[in-house]
């Protein structure tokens, strides 16, 4: 089969590169007697995984559990104030500004100030810094998506004398999934991100980003990258899910009937 | 003929009646266009017209005007004898342009239904239309699919389908073989003149092939450009009129109408063979 093929190539050419890279990446270490705290083997690294892989896990469904928070919130959130816009220009014209300053505001650098509104002992805070990562661009992009109404789909509704909530309904915003999806794919590796960094500012402990500054405190390097690993991981996780539905729920888009 | 007395006494209401319409578009810092002028056109129950010139002669602009997706600058124009917003709100029309413009996410029979589920009919009525309809287009086996495992002529077919939805008395029909190849364009003609046979509805049909003009139509309206006008109406005699089928291409009536259609679009007595295609 052509395509079974294709995605063997697809698979294998970067597993093989990986393999490659860590290999020269160890025979580097190796060769130079590199110090574990400028940068440890990936042999030593895997080692040190394997070993702690139940407090990895655990800091992984932390970290991950509040990105997916984010996600979820700040992707509802999104896609609702843009179809509110793409339906009432006042709507619009209110939002337009607070997101390009939000747009521009180092999210993160919020974290401080949201534990101490929302208490440094629950996640909150963490969620709501990947909720407010997640808005900006599922908010963009699904905006943009509702405004790429195709001129006969809307002569279409005009026919049909449908309501604009009707036509919101049925053309605009079905027509703009892929748009909200595309979206949603770069918010997944914000939302991870966010909710990571979030954790270097303060919290309960836990989770993946406050494993890595503690073990990094301790000289604990080995153990250190071994959370950095797993936080690769959930964001490889984010991002492969959210592009393997977009994949599927615009299967029947291509061609432009 | 001697109708006269007949036509006084049942007053007919026309399917579409446009009396002394213009269309001027303006746009900020552009000259404006002139798309109609004085466009006269009266369209009876049951009627196959079609609308025939060189592009830019406001074919389509006619069209939309009919549809009320566009307003007159001048005149009047009433569908069934309403006014054309009043039609397009009573849903007097179905219509198909050159684009099939069906909702890619929906599956054939999801935008058949389209229309109907907009406008209240429940889910077992839309499915058992839905159904008549494939089946009327040929395209039973594919309710399920989506538009794109479709081909070109199949995409237009369920467009037109969806345009019948309704039952519409009238259809408006903007190039809608115009993508399609030729064969596929007369085989598609063909089920357009059964379907129209069977439905009895008026149809409106822009077109840029002679033709295909001639085959379907009781009358061909010959517009030219710059500003768009009615050069023409030309009645088309065929015989057998009531089953054209593949064999009426190949009449020598037909040609002589291909041959009056195309003195009238170029204004002069035509040079090409017989019967030569001229799209
Ligand atoms: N929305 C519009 N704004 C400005 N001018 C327009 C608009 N629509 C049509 N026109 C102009 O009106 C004239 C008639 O256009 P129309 O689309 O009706 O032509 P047509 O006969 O359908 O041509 P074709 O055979 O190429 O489809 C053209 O000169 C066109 O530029
Ligand atoms: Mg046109």
């Amino acid at each position: 089969m052509r395509t079974s093929a294709g995605t063997l190539r697809t698979v294998l050419a970067p597993v093989l590169l990986g393999v490659v890279a860590l290999a020269l990446w160890q025979l580097l270490v190796v060769a130079f007697d590199i110090k574990p705290f400028i940068v440890p083997g990936p042999l030593a690294i895997g080692t040190e995984f394997g070993d702690n892989i139940a407090s990895v896990v655990a800091g992984a469904l932390v970290t991950g559990g509040n990105a997916l928070v984010g996600l979820v919130i700040g992707g509802v959130v999104g896609i609702l104030f843009a179809v509110l816009a793409a339906l009432a220009r006042v709507v619009d014209e209110l939002t337009a500004g607070i997101v390009a300053a939000l747009a521009v505001v180092p999210i993160v650098a919020l974290a401080p100030v949201l534990y101490t509104m929302f208490g440094a002992g629950a996640e909150t805070a963490r969620q709501l810094v990947a909720a407010l990562a997640v808005f900006i661009p599922v908010y963009i992009n699904t905006l943009r998506g509702l405004r790429q109404v195709r001129p006969v789909h809307r002569d279409l509704m005009h026919v049909y004398a449908a309501s604009a909530w009707q036509t919101t309904r049925t053309v605009t915003v079905p027509g703009a999934l892929p748009f909200i999806f595309t979206g949603l794919r770069i918010a997944s590796s914000l939302a991870v991100i966010s909710a990571l960094i979030a954790e270097y500012f303060g919290g309960p402990v836990g989770g993946l980003g406050k494993s890595i500054t503690s073990a990094a405190s301790s000289s604990n390097y080995n153990l250190a990258w071994a959370y950095v690993l797993g936080a690769i991981i959930v964001g490889l996780v984010f991002y492969c899910v959210t592009l393997a539905i977009e994949t599927f729920a615009t299967r029947h888009y291509k061609p432009r009937t | 003929m001697s109708e006269a007395s007949a036509t006084a006494a049942v007053q007919v209401t026309a399917a579409v009646q446009v009396t002394g319409v213009d269309k001027v578009f303006t746009a900020k810092r552009k000259p404006s266009v002139t798309a109609l002028d004085s466009i006269d056109l009266t369209v009876a129950p049951g009627e196959f017209v079609s609308l025939i010139g060189p592009s830019g002669c406001g074919k389509s602009t006619l069209l939309r005007l009919i549809a009320d997706l566009d307003t007159p600058s001048a005149g009047t124009l009433t569908v069934f004898g309403k006014t054309a917003r009043q039609a397009r709100i009573d849903q007097e029309y179905g219509i198909a342009f050159q684009q099939s413009g069906l909702l890619p996410w929906r599956t054939v029979a999801a935008n058949i239904e389209l229309p109907l589920e907009l406008h209240g009919v429940n889910a077992a009525g839309r499915r058992k239309r839905s159904a008549e309809l494939l089946a009327l287009v040929g395209l039973g086996d594919f309710a399920e699919s989506y538009p794109d495992q479709l081909s070109g002529g199949m995409q237009q077919r369920v467009a037109i389908a969806r345009a019948l939805a309704e039952s519409p008395r009238l259809l408006l029909m903007d190039e809608p073989f115009g993508a399609l190849d030729e064969m596929t364009r007369e085989r598609m003609q063909t089920e357009l003149v059964r379907i129209t046979g069977e439905t009895g509805a008026a149809v409106v049909f822009v077109t840029h092939s002679i033709p295909e003009a001639v085959f379907l139509s009781n009358r061909v309206v010959v517009m030219s450009p710059r500003p768009g006008r009615i050069r023409d109406i030309l009645g088309i005699t065929l015989p057998g009129t009531a089953d054209r089928d593949e064999h009426l291409r190949e009449d020598e009536a037909f040609f002589e109408n291909v041959s009056r259609v195309r003195e009238l679009l170029h204004g002069e007595a035509p040079v090409g063979i017989k019967g030569v295609e001229n799209r």
